[in-house]
């Protein structure tokens, strides 16, 4: 029956044909993931067809807006290169080394994902307030952290932290450590085996992971508005602005704002395939 | 029990004999190896573990009456209501979702599979503010279905479904995300057995599929209700803030803690930290099960 059906479709094995439910659940699939996520994105771009080129053009280039791109895109840039070095320590640190409390160290990494993000901005905020546990000691030092962009950066360390350690975990645990063995017997210091074998092929996945947590950070909303103190100017990022635009009922405003970062986090979904691609002809090709 | 002591002595032998034979350039000096795992543990502290204990010493600050008089509050009870509600809505949904795409993924090649895996992605790529964003443009009074609503008398955006919806929405990769690589590698072997043997599809499906995938979905139907219950950014755009009628807890949270009223904020914040502890415990629990039972554990997925 099924064979008739879809006879075009290339078939890894012949009695695949005996499965069924195919039209049943890509028909269930593609209708769910239409009227949730497809029809409604869309709205995004068909509302912003009804603004003029000029408005559109002058609503996602004013002083305000460009001034809370250049916080959320530096501000992520920055959290997550810090995130590829600290997150890269940790994940080589757990592949590699045993040390007590190494598995529940293991498993809070990824706190970030299940912490819900308020609650990981009002806690970051009393931490680096003036008068908090950490702001305190950085006070005296002339260094302010809640209510300043660098309040986002610590707040998207923090959410970002598990994608780095997540991506280059597995690659580790799956390196050839013969490849190092074969290395040091040919005369490589521990330092030139790093620089020139482990680092060139753990390098997709550790750009992958930096992708991902940049990514993740560029559309961060709920742990970012409670430290930033969002002043206009200064630490206001782009998600708060289309929420400010939203609370003005500029539903045009907040639609040219939502496209200009649609697009960008589509740019980045394509690298990161490309990047994973890369990943995984790289750890193939290692391990033929 | 001669054998049960030779096996306990094999056990306790190093687990990576690459050590033994191991020289100054395959294993960092040992200084090396405590700065690093100083330098790990010092950041985790600082960025984790300091961050989570924050949570509940800011609840408990004062006192265990407090704590509790701040949870039982009758805003703060219609919040865990209405969160509870919207978990217990869109997790079923997501979770009906997960397992049709994954069948249709895993157990048959068509064309486009690509672009079909990358769209169920799309929603961890998009900001929560757009996700909230999208149904106020089709619900809002503005918005496509706007004046068709306000005519029937329906309200979606600013009352519960709406909160559902963009729930529906942010939680919608997590359960397909978790079942397409488990089922992939499964194959089709046991169900074409069972098929081959005279069953039919749906008992194939629930005698055979269910129980091989049981803790790959639990693990998926655990992270999707983690983001339900404490989605943000999504559900602060259409929910309108009503207290009492459309605050969710995370919601909740933020109006206290605007309200200067720190303790109950934290005290209402911390009920989502051991939520965020339980799922972490569970997934380290399903992980393990996961290990020992497959022969192929899954790829480690990012949620």
């Amino acid at each position: 029956m099924m064979s008739a059906v879809i006879p075009y479709a290339k078939t890894p094995s012949a009695p695949f044909r005996l499965m069924p439910g195919f039209h049943l659940s890509l028909g269930f699939t593609l209708l769910y993931l239409s009227l949730i996520i497809l029809i409604p994105l869309s709205s995004v771009f068909l509302k912003s067809f009804t603004l003029t080129w000029e408005v559109f053009w002058n609503t996602v280039t004013s002083e305000r807006v460009v001034a809370s791109y250049r916080l959320t895109f530096g501000a992520s840039l920055a959290a997550a290169a810090f995130n590829a070095v600290f997150g890269g320590i940790v994940a080589w640190v757990l592949v590699r080394y045993r040390f007590p409390g190494k598995k529940i160290i293991d498993a809070m990494v990824d706190l970030p994902f299940a912490l819900p993000t308020a609650v990981a901005g009002i806690s970051l905020t009393a931490l680096y307030a003036s008068n908090g546990w950490i702001g305190r000691h950085l006070e005296p030092l002339g260094i302010k952290v809640a209510f300043t962009p660098l309040g986002v950066f610590v707040a998207l360390v923090f959410i970002g932290l598990p994608f780095v350690v997540r991506t280059l975990q597995p690659v580790l645990e799956e390196f050839e450590r013969e490849l190092e063995e074969a290395a040091a017997s040919l005369g490589a210091s521990r330092l030139q085996v790093f620089a020139q074998v482990i680092f060139p092929s753990i390098l997709p996945a550790l750009l992958t992971g930096f992708a991902l947590a940049f990514a993740r950070a560029t559309g961060e909303y709920g742990s970012v508005i409670f430290i930033a103190g969002n002043m206009p100017m200064v630490s206001e990022i782009t998600p708060l602005m289309i929420i400010t635009k939203l609370e003005q009922f500029d539903y045009a405003g907040a639609t040219a704002i939502a496209v200009v970062m649609l697009v960008i986090s589509f740019i980045l979904l394509l690298t990161i395939n490309l990047l994973q691609a890369w990943s995984k002809r790289r750890a193939y090709v290692e391990r033929s | 029990m001669s054998t049960i002591s030779i096996s306990a002595a094999g056990a306790a032998m190093p687990a990576n004999p690459a050590r033994s034979y191991a020289q100054g350039a395959t294993v960092e000096a040992p200084w090396v190896r405590m700065l690093l795992i100083a330098i790990a543990l010092g950041f985790l502290t600082l960025f984790l573990f300091v961050p989570l204990a924050a949570v509940f010493t800011e609840a408990l600050r004062k006192g265990w009456e407090a704590y509790f008089s701040a949870i039982v509050e009758p805003d703060s009870l219609s919040a865990i209501r209405l969160t509870l509600l919207a978990a217990a809505i869109s997790v079923p949904l997501n979770l009906v979702f997960g397992v049709a795409a994954a069948w249709a993924i895993a157990k048959f090649e068509f064309r486009g599979k690509n672009v079909l895996l990358t769209l169920i992605d799309l929603p961890f790529s998009v900001s929560p503010v757009i996700a909230g964003l999208v149904f106020v443009l089709l619900f809002g009074a503005q918005g496509w279905f706007g004046s068709w609503l306000q005519a029937n008398d329906i309200k979606i955006l600013f009352a519960v479904p709406g909160i559902v919806l963009a729930t529906i929405f942010v939680t919608f990769p997590f359960v397909a995300r978790e079942l397409i690589p488990l089922m992939q590698a499964q194959g089709n072997e046991e169900e074409e057995a069972a098929l081959v043997l005279g069953a039919s599809g749906w008992k194939a499906f629930w005698r055979v599929t269910v129980p091989n995938i049981k803790w790959g979905l639990l693990y998926g139907v655990i992270l999707c209700n983690a983001r339900a219950m404490g989605e943000f950014g999504a559900v602060s755009v259409v929910s309108g803030h009503i207290r009492g009628q459309t605050n969710t807890i995370p919601l909740q949270v933020e109006i206290l803690y605007n309200e200067y009223n720190f303790a109950a904020a934290f005290s209402v914040a911390s009920l989502l930290a051991v939520l965020a502890l339980v799922t972490l415990a569970a997934k380290s629990f399903i992980e393990w099960r996961l290990q020992t039972d497959a022969p192929q554990p899954p790829e480690e997925s990012l949620p």
